[in-house]
């Protein structure tokens, strides 16, 4: 494991904070297209499953989630490669689920009401104990 | 368009999706660690490893897990999603607990307990919130497709 030395230390939030931007990004972009592509189950009942897989290939904003989703895949290689997981996989993972919340607020205008930032807020904590 | 609870099937997915990624993580890991050293001067016996079973399975949970939350992701919204997938991290910690019989500290409990509630927070609110077209460049890609599947 090479891990970061103190003149380093600068770069381990640039790095967790790289994995959280580009996996925010990635999971509301790729919730975007479903939203905009609609309920799946009802087009394969009316489509068939060729239907449902053509209607998300089809789809670009599908795409540039995966490959925002590809590009956090990779940082947090990058970052193992740097630090430790049990730094990075508790960091990212907590984080992921805040920027997630105000992201899918903000892009996707969900109702995020007091009962989501709660449960959010628990959830992100409780994945920060599991992870230790 | 607000829809108020899940439907059965709805249900059985989000399930999936919590658990078929440990599922699938441990599948690998299991596989990965009965086969002999990999170095990166023969980088094929990677490609060999995919066709082994505990590695194929994990594989398939895996693509399993991605149509199911994508699937979900069309009914239901990320903020929905996101907390009440996350079920899938105390369903591993119990049965580590009483299955594999490992050591559980007190914060790891603490975790459990709080996802729990969590969990069960946002499940007594509305699955999805917003109309289709909240997402103004997923609109114009998404429609056409729509169309076209129908």
């Amino acid at each position: 494991m090479i891990l970061l030395t103190p003149s380093e230390s600068w770069q381990a939030p640039l790095m967790i904070a790289t994995i959280v931007v580009t996996s925010s990004s990635g999971e509301v972009l790729t919730a975007g297209a479903m939203k905009s592509i609609g309920d799946l189950d009802e087009i394969r009942a009316r489509a068939g499953m060729k239907g449902a897989i053509k209607a998300v290939v089809t789809c670009p904003l599908f795409f540039i989630g995966i490959f925002f989703m590809a590009t956090a895949f990779f940082a947090l290689l990058f970052a193992l490669n740097h630090m430790n997981l049990s730094l990075v996989g508790p960091a990212t993972a907590s984080l992921t689920l805040v920027t997630n919340t105000i992201a899918a607020k903000l892009f996707l205008k969900e109702n995020v009401d007091r009962r989501r930032w709660v449960a959010a807020t628990l959830v992100c904590i409780g994945v920060y104990f599991l992870a230790h | 368009m607000s829809q108020p609870r899940l439907t059965f099937q709805q249900f059985l997915i989000l399930a999936f999706v919590s658990v078929s990624v440990p599922m699938g993580d441990a599948c690998l890991s299991h596989g990965m660690t009965r086969l002999p050293a990999i170095s990166l001067a023969h980088p094929l016996s990677l490609v060999g490893a995919v066709f082994t079973p505990w590695i194929a399975l994990g594989i398939v949970l895996l693509i399993g897990y991605f149509a199911s939350y994508l699937t979900a992701l069309s009914w239901a919204d990320l903020t929905y999603v996101m907390p009440a997938t996350a079920m899938g991290n105390v369903i591993v910690a119990l049965l580590a607990h009483f299955w594999l019989h490992e050591t559980i500290s007190w914060q790891r409990w603490l975790g459990v307990a709080l996802i729990t509630v969590g969990v069960a927070f946002v499940a007594q609110g509305p699955v999805n919130t917003t109309p289709p077209s909240n997402f103004p460049a997923a609109l114009d890609a998404g429609e056409g497709t729509r169309q076209e599947a129908q």
